[in-house]
């Protein structure tokens, strides 16, 4: 060895100690430190920081969407209508929710003869724009010519094209007149009034340009853009936006004076941020995953209210049905009986995550108990192979008379942790049955936008799906919603699900406009759903929401209207 | 050396060319777009929903077109918008190179201003107590990844003495001292892995000037070991030094991605990166064609200062 080198070893070796030394330091005493940050987190009694994983793009309403913009809106300004607590749809801007029995919706005629619904809404009397200006129908007929406008690059453009016309009445009052008769014909929770008095003229100019014009972009903290309990008065792109209280909110007075959500994207500085007292919670709509969850709560869980909501993200497995070996439904049973889901909800999520049956939440109010369910039955499962002709087992994996092996890959997205134990679990249990389960992942990119969208996966495919209550599974289940080349790879029936009846279920849902007649057709799907198995369902993924000790009102919801749309309730103890 | 100037200028524009094409195809060629981010928000949006979006985003469009479309737009002046933040790119673009500039300016000041001296200390001294100290030093500033020292200077400063704040950005209204309270993890993250190499670079270079002979001749002549290290060995010692450093310094505004993310700081390696995964076209290529555009100006400036340094080396054909 050289003399250099000799200097470079033992540097080395010397500096290695130095730092394990300051790493133990850090590491012994960090408990202590963020159990007085933690305590005196959110030292100034009136302002809360959260955290979040994300920044939200444009805040205009009618323009792109994401989570992290859905949960800050909520404090910014109020949909129409919107779920609460217990999945039931309220008003948000309006007065009194239209329904058929109430007289505010009547079933009508469209001009071209098909039967159609118009419902009849009443903005809340005292809702304001942060500059004073009233919300007015003005204002609705601004968003609704934004949607309209094919040319704007506006969401929800289904909403808007059901909405074949608006009929403004006076200040507070109008119609919508939908051309088709669907049960949540009075579901206007993305609909959003736009300032008429501030955005009217940007759109009128150059509809193509407004979604890039908007002074939701350029001018974020004019007042007169919002209308919820508070406004924006400092945003630091892709950093953090700083709200205070709008002098002009109609409804209860919000207990906090500034509320500042910090978008941190890696979940150990996270922590770090949540410990030092930088942020005081971390919002569960968008931030730590449920594994992080757990290490953390094992860690600080006494200085913190760590929550674990049930929510409406279905992790599953699809099948791919053009895949002969699991075209055959003894197959794709086999590999249910063959998981043990409960032990894996167990020992992985401490059981946190409850087993899902259907890909119908357990809390909604359109789940059914007469299903069939599937409990870890290897016997059953290795049955049901032999049924299947997969009966000779060479190398521990079963064959069929044609020589052909029980291979089976799966894929998933490539880095979510959670995910990739759970194939390997999985691998082991069909091992055991005689499956040869080849795992081969992708990068999340990859995965959604290609392989899944042009549906290149030859087995299964594991992910979640997020829903919304009583979401219709059209996109996902119907068969015309199967991506081809022919339709531009448009639809998520990802699994090549082509069954008639379920097609008649779906469609008679979507009819349906009482609950009770929608019920069994309900019934029927989730039947269809579990006999199939074109989706094997897996767990509910709860959001861990992480709360300081001394906030109060703050609840989860487990859908996408997020906790903030009652921001007004939270205070402090 | 006007020549010489005129050749490297345009040589950077074509290089600017094909790298613009490069990254527009590359990013092209990623699969996945910003619709599908949408569709993952947003459950309701229907197939008929994403493809109107596709067609008014012009995703649906060829990537040779789609890049024609950019191309000739941006050389009338306009550079387009970002999707991901709805502003024009340069909106969006110069206060996160702004608040790049002030963080990697002042860790690699930090750096130079300590591994210079430091470096030339320990070639001065070697096999002391002092060097070994140093190099200590200098290797662990090289080994440490910089993710694992931002959360341990986290932990330390924030979460257990609780000194200084965790992440992020002082606000609008913030005076001076916030401001700064704000950089000194950041700016110690960067700065300490930026120190261990450039002091070792200069190390290696001052032992090997020091071993020359007018170096020798100087001490001969009765010359103090200061004065012959500071003032004969430094200048020729620092000659490969500075172009590493001028190499660096194009780099500079490329951000730190990892320091960036880890400490919330909005600058240009968030943002390219949030640009690229968020398959924000605009902002990706300008952001990357601006720090590629960096990085060939400071080769330049590398090459003019090696010119400086030593006397001998002539460029374009000309003495500097």
């Amino acid at each position: 060895m050289t003399l250099e080198a000799t200097q470079t070893a033992r540097a080395r070796t010397t500096g290695f100690a130095l730092l394990a030394l300051i790493a133990l330091a850090a590491c012994g005493n960090s408990d202590d430190a963020s159990q007085q940050s933690a305590a005196t987190g959110g030292e100034d009694d009136r302002e809360l920081v959260i955290g979040m994983t994300q920044y939200p793009s444009t805040m205009n309403p009618n323009v792109d969407a994401m989570v992290a913009k859905s949960y800050v809106r909520a404090m910014l300004m109020r949909g129409l209508t919107r779920f609460n607590h217990d999945w039931e749809l309220e008003c948000g801007l309006c007065v009194e929710l239209p329904t058929l029995e109430n007289g505010l919706a009547k079933l009508i005629e469209t001009p071209d003869g098909r039967p159609g619904i118009a419902a009849t809404y009443e903005i809340q009397p005292g809702a304001t724009w942060g500059d004073g200006t009233p919300v007015t129908t003005k204002d609705i007929q601004l968003a609704y010519d934004v949607g309209r406008d094919t040319t704007t690059g506006a969401i929800n453009t289904d909403m808007y094209r059901r909405i074949y016309q608006l009929e403004v009445h006076d200040d507070k009052r109008f119609t919508t007149y939908t051309d088709r008769v669907t049960f949540d014909y009075n579901v206007l929770g993305d609909f959003y009034p736009l300032p008429d008095h501030i955005e009217r003229e940007l759109f009128e100019s150059d509809p193509y340009e407004y979604r890039h014009r908007t002074n939701y972009n350029a001018d974020v903290t004019n007042p007169g853009l919002w209308f919820g309990p508070y406004l924006v008065a400092e945003a630091q792109q892709g950093s953090y936006l700083k709200m205070k209280r709008n002098p002009h909110w109609w409804g209860k007075e919000p207990y906090f004076d500034t509320i500042t959500t910090r978008a941190i994207q890696n979940t150990s500085a996270m922590e770090a941020n949540l410990l030092s007292g930088t942020i005081d919670m971390i919002a569960g709509e968008i931030g730590l995953q449920l594994d992080q969850a757990l290490a953390f709560e094992s860690r600080h869980g006494d200085k913190f209210n760590i929550i674990y909501n049930p929510g409406l993200q279905y992790e599953h497995i699809d099948t791919n049905l053009d895949n002969p070996i699991l075209r055959d439904k003894r197959v794709r049973k086999a590999l249910m009986y063959g998981m043990d889901r409960e032990q894996m909800s167990k020992q992985i999520f401490a059981g946190k995550q409850p087993v899902a049956h259907t890909n119908v939440s357990p809390l909604d109010k359109t789940t059914s108990d007469n299903i069939t369910t599937y409990s870890f039955d290897q016997e059953r499962a290795i049955a049901l192979l032999e049924e299947a002709g997969w009966t000779d087992i060479r190398d521990g994996v079963r064959h069929n008379a044609a020589g052909e092996p029980l291979r089976i890959e799966i894929m998933t997205t490539a880095g979510n942790k959670t995910r990739e134990l759970l194939q390997q679990v999985i691998q082991g249990k069909w091992k055991q049955i005689g499956i040869d389960l080849r795992i081969r992942n992708e990068a999340p990119r990859v995965f959604f936008g290609q392989t899944l969208r042009e549906r290149k996966f030859t087995g299964l495919a594991l992910y979640a799906w997020v829903a919304s209550p009583e979401l219709v599974p059209r996109s996902t289940l119907h068969s015309t919603e199967i991506p081809t080349t022919d339709n531009n790879y448009a639809g998520q029936n990802y699994p090549g699900v082509n069954i008639p009846e379920l097609d008649a279920a779906i469609e008679a849902i979507e009819k349906g406009l009482a609950l009770k007649e929608r019920l069994p057709h309900w019934e029927t799907v989730q039947q269809i759903y579990s006999e199939e198995l074109a989706i094997l369902p897996l767990f509910w993924r709860p959001n861990p929401y992480v709360y300081p000790r001394w906030l109060r009102g703050a609840r989860p919801t487990g859908h996408l209207d997020s906790s903030t749309n009652w921001i007004e309730d939270w205070t402090r103890e | 050396m006007r020549r010489f100037l005129l050749s490297r200028l345009l040589q950077s524009l074509v290089v600017l060319f094909i790298m613009s094409f490069v990254i527009y195809a590359l990013i092209g060629l990623m699969p996945g777009d910003p619709i599908d981010l949408m569709i993952s928000a947003n459950p309701n949006m229907t197939a008929a929903d994403a493809a109107a979006l596709r067609a008014i985003y012009g995703l649906d469009l060829p990537i040779y077109e789609r890049y024609w479309n950019w191309l000739t737009a941006a050389l009338q002046g306009d550079l387009g918008y970002s999707r991901l933040f709805g502003q024009p790119v340069l909106d969006v673009l110069l206060p996160a190179l702004g608040n790049t500039v002030i963080l990697m300016g002042t860790a690699f000041t930090l750096a130079v201003m300590v591994a210079i001296p430091i470096g030339t200390l320990a070639a001065s001294r070697p096999r002391s107590a002092v060097d070994y100290g140093i190099n200590l030093f200098a290797f662990a500033g090289i080994s440490i990844p910089s993710f694992w020292l931002a959360l341990m200077l986290i932990i330390i400063f924030s979460v257990f003495l609780g000194w200084l704040p965790a992440g992020g950005i002082a606000g609008a209204n913030a005076g001076f001292l916030e401001y700064i309270s704000y950089m000194v993890l950041p700016v110690l993250t960067i700065a300490t892995l930026s120190i261990g190499s450039y002091t070792r670079y200069t190390r290696s270079s001052m032992l090997e000037t020091l071993r020359h002979d007018y170096i020798r001749t100087a001490r001969a002549k009765g010359a103090s070991r200061r004065r012959v290290v500071w003032k004969h060995a430094l200048r020729n010692a620092l000659i490969p030094v500075v172009t590493i450093l001028a190499l660096d310094f194009g780099f500079l505004f490329s951000g730190a991605l990892v320091t960036e993310t880890i400490f919330s700081w909005p600058g240009m390696g968030k943002l390219i990166f949030d640009a690229v995964m968020g398959n924000d076209f605009n902002l990706a290529l300008v952001a990357l064609l601006f720090a590629t555009a960096l990085v060939l100006t400071a080769n330049l400036l590398a090459d003019i200062c090696y010119a400086w340094l030593d006397p001998r080396i002539v460029i374009g054909g000309g003495k500097v």
